[in-house]
């Protein structure tokens, strides 16, 4: 078992025909991603890597029952790609590109809220549930070797960063159920909240890694629900410490302002609801290896 | 992107919001001839530097005459101001604002920023204007009031009314004060600002409602669809070092420490800082080169961290995914040669083609040490430079 997909899980990919759409395609299938369908309008019945490009998301999903789909398009034109896929008839959209402006991911919210569908980031690696070696359901630019298929969750506002936790499970020998990198910006989709309930109900996952940063409060909304909801094990660690404030590190999301969002307020939270805090990076394999035993 | 408030006022002002009329000025001669053009008995002298808390640090003055204006500015330009958003190397004046005087009968606050709980923009007012909203918000956060802006929508007229009845707005101000929040509504979101703050929002006597001062920053990830608010970038208030990385498209903050980070990633340039610190060290800089540097993009890096004098030990810490490690570790090598690096350098590859990377290091020829894991990477970070302070 794992969340939100497995290996049968029919993936289209927005901006198939772009450098990066074509590129990470051509990763996700030699991981074993059921990629059944490529959009880029205007370029309808073409094929990219092999896989059939369709003019609009809802001809795609018409003609090849995605479910999924995972978007490459540059951020100008991503917004708009979102939406798309929102009306299209896909139930989750994975939204990897980075740098949208803040103003349109706050319409795309304000759109989808009322519709039957989730968004995973944007500016985030994706989502990848491991099924075997080598192989599985990676829907986003995460290197797939690193993940061994497992019993533990990992949700992440960061990419590398998740990249170092899930290579120490996978070192550790516990492995991964499925991965999922929530993204660094202000306003995004799913949350943390979303993807504990996710891992909570999953059969598979005995335990989940979670990786914040520094600004806003999603951390500590995350810790009340693990305070009064959550019965699996949680090791958490929070970059960030030395972060001074007003500067934004990176992630347009991770910047204290206004005093508020800072790393120890939020080690403070989790610890206060009984998260595992790891003091150091290095160490989230080795407490996860702990605290299943 | 950060503005001066002398650009900020003249945004609101094509937006409809009244601001006071002044002039800027470079030289005490130029600040004495605004006095002179705005010929009112009264002016303020204002420096514009990108930070808040000018005024306790002495950067505002008020002055009666056009010599008055001329020394405040003469003392204010030059002037090295640290306030509470400078950081204690503070900024230096190179510009004054000089503006007409106010017939000030109250100072209100007002701002537009993005929520990141609501999702979206949301319009903040109070009645403690002139003080810093932070200190509001900790210790009287009930006098701070919210309306938010409807994405596609913008602010309705009613909760304009709603913020200026809470306001204690009354008569002529309330119809002045309605269109003011209105006009700042569609400012923000017509622009893509991340903050557009006017404090304070003075009610003068004749009930006219302005904006006495203003802060205006923008979504740097929105700039695009305004070529036009380039013009108001200030590079002589960045620091040279960032201007130089965001050539490169690379993240870097400078810090205070002295140990140079080279990383992939925000969130593992972040935690890298954070175990530097762990191991008693302290970086120098934040600095991330994207999920898919290129060997280019690492080389301008490298150059960048070198350049600061305070760097006496450099630490890369790359965890490759779609950036491999054998081209970052050959962009590391060509790098240290051209600039011939002549401090200690410690190198933690993982991930995508890492033997081939360790490999390329190795057969270099260069006097580095590697690292296997995050931890050994900062310990020897840190040992080799308190070795290079010796």
């Amino acid at each position: 078992m794992s969340v939100l997909v497995d290996a049968n899980t029919k993936v289209l990919v927005q901006g198939i025909t772009g450098k990066h759409g074509q590129f990470h395609t051509e990763q996700m299938l030699a991981y074993g991603t059921n990629i059944v369908a490529g959009v880029t309008p205007g370029k309808g019945g073409q094929k990219a890597v092999g896989v059939p490009v369709f003019n609009t998301v809802a001809e795609a999903v018409e003609a090849t029952g995605a479910e999924v789909s995972v978007v490459y398009v540059p951020a100008p034109f991503c917004a708009d790609a979102i939406l798309e896929s929102a009306d299209g008839g896909v139930r989750l959209i994975v939204a990897i590109t980075e740098h949208i402006p803040v103003l349109d991911m706050a319409k795309v919210q304000a759109i989808l809220k009322d519709k039957d569908v989730r968004l995973i980031g944007p500016n985030c690696p994706g989502i990848i549930t491991p099924t075997g070696d080598n192989k599985g359901c990676k829907i986003g630019i995460m290197p797939g070797y690193i993940h061994k298929p497992g019993r533990v969750g990992v949700v992440s506002r960061s990419g590398t960063l998740t990249y170092e936790a899930v290579w120490q499970l996978t070192c550790e020998g516990l492995g991964q159920s499925t991965c999922i990198g929530i993204g660094g910006d202000p306003i995004n989709g799913t949350n943390f909240v979303d993807c504990l309930e996710l891992f909570e109900q999953d059969e598979a996952t005995e335990g989940v890694i979670m990786i914040g940063e520094i600004g806003g409060t999603a951390e500590e909304e995350a810790a009340a629900y693990i305070k009064a909801k959550m019965s699996k094990p949680v090791v958490g660690f929070i970059a960030g410490l030395t972060a001074p404030p007003g500067k934004r590190m990176g992630h347009a999301g991770a910047i204290i302002s206004g005093g508020k969002g800072t790393a120890t307020e939020k080690i403070a939270a989790l610890r206060e609801a009984g998260v595992h805090v790891s003091e150091s990076p290095s160490l989230l394999g080795s407490t996860m290896k702990k605290v299943l035993g | 992107m950060k503005i001066h408030e002398y650009q900020a006022k003249e945004v609101l002002a094509r937006f409809g919001v009244p601001v006071p009329a002044g002039k800027i000025a470079e030289t005490p001669e130029e600040a004495q001839a605004a006095f002179e053009a705005l010929g009112k008995p009264l002016a303020v002298v204002k420096a514009q530097i990108h930070a808040g808390g000018r005024g306790k640090a002495g950067g505002v003055k008020l002055v009666r005459s056009a010599e008055e204006a001329y020394e405040a500015a003469k003392e204010i330009l030059g002037k090295v101001l640290v306030t509470h958003q400078t950081g204690p190397q503070g900024k230096k004046v190179e510009k004054v604002w000089v503006e007409e005087g106010s017939d000030i009968a109250r100072e209100l606050y007002v701002a537009v920023t993005v929520d990141r709980k609501r999702q979206c923009p949301v319009m903040m007012a109070s009645q403690e204007g002139g003080m810093e909203i932070e200190e509001v918000a900790a210790k009287t956060p009930e006098k701070i009031y919210y309306e938010p802006i409807l994405p596609g929508f913008g602010l309705q007229p009613y909760q304009a009314r709603e913020l200026a009845f809470k306001l204690g707005l009354s008569g002529t101000a309330f119809k002045n004060g309605v269109k003011v929040l209105g006009k700042l509504a569609e400012c923000f979101t017509a622009l893509d600002c991340s903050i557009a703050e006017i404090n304070p929002l003075v009610v003068t006597g004749d009930e006219q409602v302005i904006a006495l001062d203003g802060k205006m920053n923008f979504d740097g990830n929105g700039l695009f669809r305004h070529p036009e608010l380039m013009e108001y970038r200030d590079l002589t208030e960045e620091d040279p070092k960032e201007v130089e990385a965001s050539k490169y498209g690379l993240n870097y903050i400078a810090l205070d420490g002295n140990i140079g980070c080279m990383v992939n990633g925000a969130g593992l340039a972040m935690a890298t800082m954070d175990i530097i610190k762990a191991h008693g060290g302290m970086p120098a800089n934040f600095l991330d080169v994207g999920g898919s540097a290129t060997k280019e993009q690492v080389a301008g890096a490298f150059k960048i961290l070198i350049s600061d004098p305070h760097v006496q030990a450099i630490l890369v810490n790359i965890f490759g995914g779609i950036a491999k490690c054998d081209v970052i570790a050959q962009g590391v090598v060509d790098a240290a040669k051209e600039v011939q690096l002549d401090r200690p350098l410690v190198v933690r590859l993982e991930g995508t083609n890492v033997e081939k990377g360790r490999a390329i290091l190795e057969e270099s020829g260069l006097s580095l040490e590697t690292a296997k894991s995050l931890d050994e990477a900062a310990e020897k970070a840190v040992a080799a430079a308190k070795g290079g302070a010796a």
